[in-house]
Parts: C-alpha cells; structure tokens; sequence
C-alpha cells in the first residue's frame, strides 16, 4: 500500500489518530489509551499484515516521553511508525509483547533506559542494568551519574 | 566486581524441585564474550534459558547524543566489531541521508566492496569459532588462514585490522592502496582454491551433522514475530536481505542471490553463511575490475548540522539487519541515536528455540545464531 492508502486505511481503524508525513514513512500518531486495539488490527487485518516490529524505542522530550515502534510487513513491505506520547512522570503504556514477541526484550530495555511502565508485560525486569539498580534512567536526558559518567 | 544476580526471577517458570539452575557464562568459552545465560535444567532438558546482559554495556546511544556527527561514527566500529565496516556504512548513510549528499560513484564501490570482504571475514570467524565450540579445534586455524588476508587487506587501505572507521560522510576517508586490487584478486584465488576444505572438514562430516540437523528449529512465523534477520531469519525461509529488500548504494546493479533455506534448523542456519560467502565473493568479482575512476569523498562542510526531523536506515550486516535512528534537533549533535541491533533481536529467540532441548545442544544453537556481544550490549 503507498502512503496515502495506508492514510485512509488507519484513519478508519482508528479515527482519532493524526498524521505526518515529514519522514520517510507515514507517522501516525496514536493515544496511549489506544495503542492496544491498534496494534492487534495492523497486526490482524489482512490488507495491512503489519507482522514485524523492527524497531522499537522511545525518546525524552523533556516535556514528555514518545514511544516510537516502526513497523514493517513482511508481506507486502509497507513500512509505518507510530508514536504515542507518555506522560514524563508517570509513563504508562499497554505492552504488545503478546502480539509482536520480539517487543518483550525490547520493552524490558525501555524499561529501564527510560523508566516506561509496560502494563501486562509477561516479565517486566531489568535486563541490561545491574540488578538492584537505583536511581534515575540512564537515557533520560535529565541523567547525571558523577562516578561512570565521562563527560565528552 | 562481582554482580548480585536474582537468579530465578523470571515468573513464568519458576524451577521445580529436583530442577538445577547453572551459569553459563559470563566468562565461558562457548558464549564468544561475556555473555551470561541462566539455565534451568530438569535432567538434561533445558527448561528455560535467561540471558543476562549489560557486562560490556557502554552506553553508546547515550555517548554518541554528546558526539559530532562525524565523530559519533567512530564509536559505532565498536558494535558489532566484525562487522565494523558495515556499522560504519549505516551510520554513514543516514547522516548523508540528512543531509542529502550524492556519494561520488567511485566511494559507493568502494564501500561495497569493504563490505563484502568484511562479510567474509566475519563468517570465517563464525565459522572456526563454531566447529570449535563443537569441539573441532582445526577449522579455525583454517579460518583465520583465509580471514588474515582480508585483514591485511584492511590493514593496507584503512590503516586497522578490526575496527576500521573508514567511513566518512560523504564517501571514504581516504583512497584505495595502489595494491587493492591486486591483493583482493590474490584472495579470490586463495579463497577458490581453499574452500573445498571447509566443506570436507567440516559440512560433509557426519559427526558435524549429526550435531547441526533438527537442532533449535525456528518456524518462519516465529522468525518474523522475534525480529530475527539475517542468517538466523534466512534458516527459516524468511527474506529478509535488505540488499534486496530495500537496496542502498549500488545493490541494486549487481547479480546475486539472495540465500534462502528451508530447514530452519541449525544446519539450514550453517548453509546459508557458507553460501553467502560464495554470494561475497561473487559481488566482489563484478566489482574489483570496475572500479570507476574520480573522487573517493563528496564535499561536505567541515562542520555537519542536520536538518530537524528523524532518518532511518537500514543496512543487512553479516548478522542481520541494522537499523540506525537519529533524531535531529537541527544541531550539530544527534538529539537522540537508537541502534537497532540484530544480536539482540536472534538472541530473544534462544530461549524459545532451546526449551526442551538437551544441554549438549545448546552450543550448537548459540552457534549458528552467531552472536556478538558487544552488538547486543551496545
């Protein structure tokens, strides 16, 4: 499907998403609330078939958090990104490890690196960080540790 | 420093009595670097295998928010470090991408052909160090045989053997040696001549099979649901080279096949890194006569900014698929750089495709998914 396709084909699962298209692919962005039932149709529905999640991260505005999963299918290679904006204090998103299982490690480093609440994630544990970790998330832009921190 | 570990924490499957927990790793010959699995064995079965990153984890979307755009590509050869050339192609790519730079034709053959021969080089390693995880100590002397011309090569042009950075926006960093293509030809004929070896040593032996066939089967479905690319991905009947799929530079003029398997098992994950060699080698042969002449960088300003907005790319490694994604404030610095990793995507499905197997198979499987932790860790 071209882009504009996809503009209309989105806008009828979920009409309260809103579009750009200053990057490469379309962007639609999408509330948190929401992201659930989305996910599972551009999963499902068979003339979109998003089957693959191949990147998945998130990043600090400062004044708030956007999560940002590109998606791709494996079947007809049309690509789109979705973004979704979090609350910066208190992040909280519906985790799609049960749709795309690829999402579990990758929400587990979000967890961490950002401090994204994962609701219903299988095994939601810090992966990469020691464990008993304390303290703020190292990828925040607010992040200060004087002891491992080599400022460049 | 010793790392406190709650090892059993993983809900779902709590160990039973009479179950034993083992560490394998952090440092363990078999995990090629520092990796630490928790396996919980019911006899020998494995029931659950849980990986412990972050042993050699440095930050490096974090460092590279506070670098140049010309300098952040430096620390990216120290990603994946046998692919070091082609993480430097990604990076390379989405800055020009930015700035919409038209790479002079010269550099793009030039990257092409690095890329190649960094990809033969990575599958000998794999290849040595695999037969000798299994427990074949000569095919890695073999290997590095082969892998020690690449890396003079290397050595000649970019002036290092393993971490490169050799590109630059724009281009390359500086011109081929006078003696490139005479030493790559050198390869070819060294390479033809001793190939047959790896398959009589190692693929045709039965003991190697044995331990290789319906070992770790992958399902194309679960491939695509685990974002497993490259190698892993193509074991399973899954296309996924972004050569093909979304070709950058010049793939899109050369003639190669993209490899494909169907067993989905650790042999069909084996055959296609043996067969994408004869595919490098392929490419290199159309490309190491026709190198055109002119420049080997575009001019760029000394002081790159891009504009504000986001780019991705996406490059095909020797382990998989690499994404690179940069948002731009409009500085001189990226606002925020994500890499998307291929190792840590195949090691996701280790634990799916190790449950129910014996531990003696477990080598096999984290063989051919052919990890590299530093890629993974980043």
């Amino acid at each position: 499907m071209t882009k504009e396709e996809l503009k209309i084909k989105i806008a009828e699962l979920l009409p309260a998403a809103t579009f750009d298209e200053t990057g490469e692919w379309l962007n639609v962005h999408a509330d948190a609330k929401d992201w659930l039932t989305l996910a599972q149709q551009l999963c499902n529905d068979p003339s979109l078939s998003f089957d693959y999640l191949f990147c998945l991260t998130c990043i600090d505005w400062k004044t708030h958090l956007s999560m940002v999963y590109h998606l791709s299918s494996t079947k007809y290679r049309h690509n789109i990104v979705v973004k979704s904006k979090l609350d910066t204090h208190q992040p909280e998103i519906e985790t799609v490890s049960f749709i795309w299982r690829t999402a579990e490690f990758h929400e587990r480093e979000v967890y961490e690196m950002f401090g994204v609440n994962f609701l219903n994630h299988p095994d939601l544990r810090l992966l990469i960080l020691p464990d008993g970790w304390e303290g703020k998330n190292p990828l925040r832009k607010d992040f200060e540790d004087p002891v491992n921190m080599i400022k460049l | 420093m010793y790392r406190q570990t709650d090892i059993i924490s993983d809900s779902r499957i709590s160990p039973q009595e009479g179950d034993l927990v083992i560490n394998v790793g952090p440092q363990h010959p078999a995990t090629h670097g520092v990796l630490h699995l928790v396996i919980t064995l019911n006899g020998e079965t494995i029931k659950k295998v849980e990986p412990h990153l972050g042993y050699i984890h440095r930050s490096i979307e974090k460092m590279c928010e506070s670098l140049t755009y010309r300098q952040f590509i430096y620390v990216t050869s120290r990603m994946d470090y046998l692919s070091a050339h082609i993480n430097n192609h990604a990076c390379a790519l989405c800055v020009e991408k930015g700035l919409q730079v038209e790479v002079p034709a010269r550099a793009q053959v030039i990257r092409v052909l690095m890329d190649e021969l960094t990809r033969i080089a990575s599958h000998e390693l794999w290849w040595g160090a695999m037969a000798m995880d299994l427990g074949a100590f000569t095919p890695f002397f073999h290997a590095f045989r082969e892998r020690e011309t690449i890396n003079d090569i290397m050595e000649e042009t970019c002036g290092a053997r393993l971490t490169m950075n050799y590109m630059v926006p724009g281009g390359v960093m500086q011109d081929l040696h006078p003696d490139f293509q005479k030493r790559v030809k050198e390869f070819i004929q060294l390479y033809k001549r001793k190939i047959h070896e790896y398959d009589e040593l190692v693929t045709d032996n039965i003991i190697f099979q044995n331990r290789m066939k319906s070992v770790g089967y992958l399902s194309p479905e679960d491939a695509i649901s685990y974002g497993c690319t490259g190698p892993t991905a193509r074991g399973s009947s899954v296309s996924s080279d972004i050569r093909k799929l979304y070709p950058y530079e010049i793939y899109d003029k050369l003639e190669f096949d993209e490899v494909l398997e169907t067993g989905g098992d650790s042999f069909a994950r084996y055959m296609i890194r043996i067969r994408e060699m004869h595919e490098s080698i392929r490419i290199i042969e159309q490309l190491i006569d026709n190198i055109p002449e002119g420049d080997f960088q575009a001019k760029t300003k000394a002081v790159l900014k891009l504009p504000k907005g986001e780019f991705y790319t996406r490059v095909e490694t020797a382990r998989g698929e690499l994404g690179v994604y940069i948002v731009s404030e409009g500085g001189t610095t990226p606002y925020r750089i994500k890499f998307r990793s291929p190792g840590f995507s195949n090691l996701s499905v280790l634990d799916h495709i190790a449950r129910g197997s014996k531990i003696g198979d477990l080598v096999a499987m984290m063989g051919t998914l052919d990890l590299v932790i530093p890629d993974i860790d980043r």
